[in-house]
């Protein structure tokens, strides 16, 4: 075909996002022949390590690793490739009025600080987590797998999948009650029905708007809550904390065990068209017009690039194109990483607590967090944004130099695009003072502190990482969008609508986070397929 | 809530108010975390605390039981909603021991009800579960508050015991019956407030419970330790007391059920029908939590029993599986509570065993490991189903004791 012609692959994986690299590993140990193209110069996606500021290391994207599947880190060996997790301990939400709310790792010890703020939430803490972790229970067995049916392209509906959830898991009906309570409900309705406080239910439902474009009170925030609960349930010893090295090293370890299978990774090497023969995917053409074949193409980017920027649309199903431009990619949340020349002091913390070693808020009420929303509707970022921050350098020494320290903070909510106008140098800096002043209300050294901060707004992210808008997740994790719906209703498989031509990154069930489900999930119907027609 | 100086991230477990005077006469330093309390496991050594609960008088820091004190016109009627025994039937000065469920009729918890007046009661339970009592009390003219950190409280056990209060100076304590209490003034050298005092306890034998003052605490230790040095009076800690409380089949929430507040699983929870508990449910009274369930239960049958076995060899049955036959091939149960019962020399379990299998004199197989210097064996034991208690003497009932 192509002039440039080069040799022939089994398989090429689109992104080296950290799912391209979780299906490849898991192509090429089944003895593929698999190539990885990068755009950037570097492996990682958005779960990454740079040096940006003289010996810093920051977890520029993603910060936390708590999803990450367990069978995966084993099945590929990942700590033979130099992976390890470490934990970190609790967590509190800083108030305007100078007290906290801690999140302690000691069950009595935080009975005993959530009684301070209600005795009865203390004990209503209980039912909470019985409840998400007897969710957990029933989601875990749907993450690493297909959706319903892998064999069909039939849209499926729910009732048959609360007939697998009985049939395959054991469940009892109620259970399936609360299941669809779940995918519903918004979280302030859910939260309100264990907690009186304010303060206890402002630092829960953090995570349930986490990368979302919806307030605590918009339907379906709970089940996002959930869907951070998840690396919870393991019961292993190390399944939640920060990878050593910061999330880079996740993907680092992940290329090596790649490499160690024979696999071969060109970063630098943006794809600029999937090639279609006959309703076939037959190749790639990269932006220098250099043609790679292989029958088998697999896309860690998103829907909506994959079809609609890396594919003659004409190709495609009307219909389908028509579903991928509806599909809810927004972007909403911002990211600064910051070089520290000492540890900040946070009045409202006392002395000795481990609270600033885990992950620190300052919303404080619902009506904060859903105050920060509305800015965002309104196309501005959050004048009182929610914030989670955390300063990695505490527990892992390798991230900044010895008394000096790391502060991670991602942002919620900012705009993918400003009713003012385009973003530029100017209201990013903008961005980044709101979000600095706003920590700095609560730690009077903490601006002294600062010797370099990257900022990242959603057109930075998308930019640099290639995700849709900034939309962490690769898509909002709204009911309409997951599970037999994710990405599209009716291809729900990791296939897409032409034969030879597969979807890997979070865009695909079970979604978003470093987890490396959907890299998993994509192989394995990968092989199927390739099974079948041999 | 916060009385101790250090903050609760740097000592997580509160002190009772024992705790200076179990400390100082620890000599193992043997401590364990009960409901948010560090308390002992063992002061000297498990036996001697065992045989003191069974020949003498012993002391046992109960301070951490979680207590509520449920107040209010509508106190009767609540509790009686609750529970699935009936509360109406308890008189002012008189205590029961009882069980509640949620609406599946699965028990979330056990405890015992004090009527310490016409509209007052305190109820005494093994975890915290404000929250399941007040979601309860909607529409009850009832106030709901717990107390557990207002009230210290010790038990005092053992044949000898009520000779001991007597001679501690708890005039008329001989008269109490059992489920009985009332309120009694110390010698007033002590410098104390008047103590409720209870005849319960978790030991199946003869003894009392004694109610009192935080601040109180230390001079009745000290008092009951002086009356009783003669008479080889003995704290004890947990272990020795889950011995004496398993022959006398008592249950212990988490080893022999888990609450159904808490379980995560599916089919893990218990009902008081299937722990033996279908006595303390009383379906004449009228509606309360869990009944519907329950009826339904008992119409066809629970699905497991908790029983007793009494198994041959010496080795407790620890987690022990249960088969049908010693091929090992088909589970029909699992130990939940196991000890070697020095008093009755009988090697003794509480068991989950799956309905058809139960019958009474039945013999089933208990898979025992034993570890012979690090060399595992495995054994089967012949069990056999047994009725509880295990043990049960007469003096536990006698009114006035026989020493008194
Ligand atoms: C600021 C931020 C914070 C986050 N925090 C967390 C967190 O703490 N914990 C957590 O679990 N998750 C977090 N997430 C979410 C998580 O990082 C992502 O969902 C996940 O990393 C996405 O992985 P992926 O492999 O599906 O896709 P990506 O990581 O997006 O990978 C896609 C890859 O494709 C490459 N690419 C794009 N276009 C092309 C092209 N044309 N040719 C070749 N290559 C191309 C990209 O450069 C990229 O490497 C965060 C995300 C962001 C943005």
């Amino acid at each position: 075909m192509g002039s440039n012609s080069s040799r022939r692959h089994d398989a090429i994986i689109v992104g080296a996002g950290h799912n391209g690299l979780v299906a490849a590993c898991y192509l090429a140990r089944a003895g593929l022949d698999v190539l990885v193209l990068e755009r950037n110069t570097y492996v990682g996606g958005a779960a990454v390590s740079r040096q940006l500021y003289e010996n810093f290391t920051y977890s520029n994207c993603s910060y936390v690793c708590s999803l990450l599947r367990t069978e995966i880190i084993r099945g590929l060996e990942l700590p033979r490739f130099g992976l390890q997790i470490i934990p970190y301990e609790g967590g509190c939400t800083m108030m305007r009025n100078g007290d906290h709310l801690a999140l302690y790792d000691n069950h009595d010890a935080l009975r005993r600080e959530i009684a301070r703020h209600s005795k009865r939430d203390a004990e209503a803490y209980e039912r909470y987590l019985r409840d998400m972790l007897r969710q957990c229970r029933f989601i875990k067995p749907l993450l690493l797998r297909e959706p319903p049916d892998p064999t069909s392209f039939k849209p499926r509906d729910i009732m048959e999948l609360l007939h697998l959830g009985k049939h395959f898991h054991g469940l009892g009906e109620e259970r399936m009650y609360d299941t669809l309570r779940f995918w519903t409900m918004s979280c302030a309705d859910f939260l309100d029905e264990y907690f009186e406080s304010e303060i206890v239910k402002a630092h829960l439902a953090g995570s349930s708007i986490i990368g979302t474009a919806l307030g605590p009170r918009s339907p379906g925030t709970a089940y996002v809550l959930l869907h951070h609960y998840m690396g919870s349930i393991d019961g292993t010893v190390g399944a939640w904390g920060f990878a050593r090295g910061g999330m880079g090293a996740v993907t680092k370890a992940l290329a090596a065990s790649f490499e160690a299978s024979g696999g071969t990774i060109r970063s630098g090497a943006p794809v600029n068209q999937v090639l279609v023969h006959n309703g076939r995917a037959i190749g790639v053409v990269l932006d220098g017009g250099e043609e790679i074949h292989a029958p088998v193409v697999v896309s860690n980017l998103d829907v909506r690039r994959t079809f609609l920027e890396t594919m003659d649309t004409k190709d495609l199903p009307p219909d389908f194109v028509e579903q991928v431009r509806n599909f809810k990619i927004r972007g909403s949340s911002g990211k600064l990483n910051i070089a520290l020349d000492g540890l900040p002091r946070f009045p409202a913390i006392p002395q000795g607590s481990p609270s600033t070693r885990g992950d620190m808020h300052v919303t404080d009420t619902m009506e904060m967090l859903e105050r920060a929303y509305d800015d965002w509707k309104e196309g501005r970022w959050s004048r009182a944004p929610y914030i989670d921050m955390l300063i990695p350098s505490q527990i892992d020494p390798t991230m900044a130099p010895d008394g000096k320290h790391y502060m991670s903070v991602f942002v919620q909510y900012c705009p993918y695009r400003l009713a003012a106008g385009e973003w530029n140098a100017e209201r990013r800096q903008a961005f980044g003072k709101t979000v600095i002043d706003t920590i700095a209300a609560h730690s009077p050294n903490f601006k002294d502190l600062i010797l370099h901060a990257e900022i990242r707004t959603p057109w930075d992210i998308e930019n640099e990482v290639g995700l849709t808008e900034g939309n962490i997740f690769q898509g909002e994790l709204t009911f309409d969008q997951l599970l037999f719906n994710r990405p599209i209703p009716g291809y729900a498989q990791y296939r897409a609508p032409v034969r030879g031509m597969y979807l890997c990154g979070s865009s695909t069930h079970p979604g978003g986070g470093v987890m490396g489900a959907p890299g998993a999930n994509a192989a394995s119907a990968i092989l199927r397929d390739l099974r079948k027609t041999q | 809530m916060l009385s101790e100086s250090e903050p609760h991230f740097r000592q997580p477990l509160l002190k009772t108010p024992f705790h200076e005077r179990a400390r100082a006469v620890s000599q193992v330093d043997s401590f364990i975390p009960w409901a948010g309390y560090t308390t002992v496991d063992v002061f000297t050594t498990v036996e001697q605390e065992y045989f003191a609960i069974r020949n003498a008088t012993t002391l046992y820091d109960l301070t951490p039981m979680v207590k509520y004190r449920i107040a209010g016109p509508g106190a009767m009627r609540y509790l009686n909603r609750l529970m699935t025994r009936d509360i109406a039937k308890l008189k002012p000065g008189r205590v029961a021991y009882g069980v509640w469920c949620n609406d599946g009729g699965h028990l979330i918890d056990d405890g015992t009800v004090f009527r310490l007046g016409e509209t007052e009661y305190r109820l005494c339970t093994g975890e915290r579960q404000l929250d399941w009592l007040l979601d309860s009390a909607v529409g009850f003219e009832v106030e709901i508050s717990e107390v557990t950190q207002e009230i210290a409280a010790l038990a005092v056990q053992g044949p000898t015991s009520c000779a001991l209060l007597k001679t501690f100076g708890l005039a008329g304590v001989e008269r109490l019956k059992p489920f009985e209490l009332a309120h009694f003034l110390p010698p007033p050298s002590l410098g104390v407030a008047a103590i409720m005092v209870s005849r319960t306890g978790f030991t199946g034998d003869l003894g009392y419970e004694l109610w009192m003052r935080p601040a109180d605490a230390e001079a009745i230790w000290d008092g009951l330790m002086e009356a009783g040095h003669t008479r080889g009076i003995r704290p004890i800690g947990s272990r020795a007391l889950n011995i004496a409380r398993i022959e006398a089949g008592f249950l212990l929430p988490n080893f022999d059920f888990v609450s159904s507040e808490r379980t995560l699983r599916l089919g893990t929870e218990r009902s008081p029908l299937e722990l033996g508990l279908g006595w303390l449910v009383d379906f004449q009274k009228g509606h309360f939590t869990g009944r519907r369930a329950l009826l339904e239960e008992e119409r066809r049958g629970p699905r497991r029993r908790l029983v007793g076995l009494d198994i041959e060899g010496t080795k407790p049955a620890h987690n022990a599986l249960l088969y049908s036959d010693n091929s090992g091939k088909r589970q029909v149960g699992s130990v939940a509570s196991a000890t070697w019962s020095p008093t009755c020399k009988r090697n003794i379990a509480l068991a989950m065993m799956d309905a058809p299998h139960i019958e009474p004199g039945l013999t089933v197989w208990a898979e025992i490991y034993l570890n012979r210097e690090l060399v595992w064996e495995r054994r089967m034991a012949q069990a056999k189903l047994v009725p509880r208690p295990f043990f049960t003497p007469e003096r536990r009932r006698l009114t006035p004791p026989a020493d008194c």
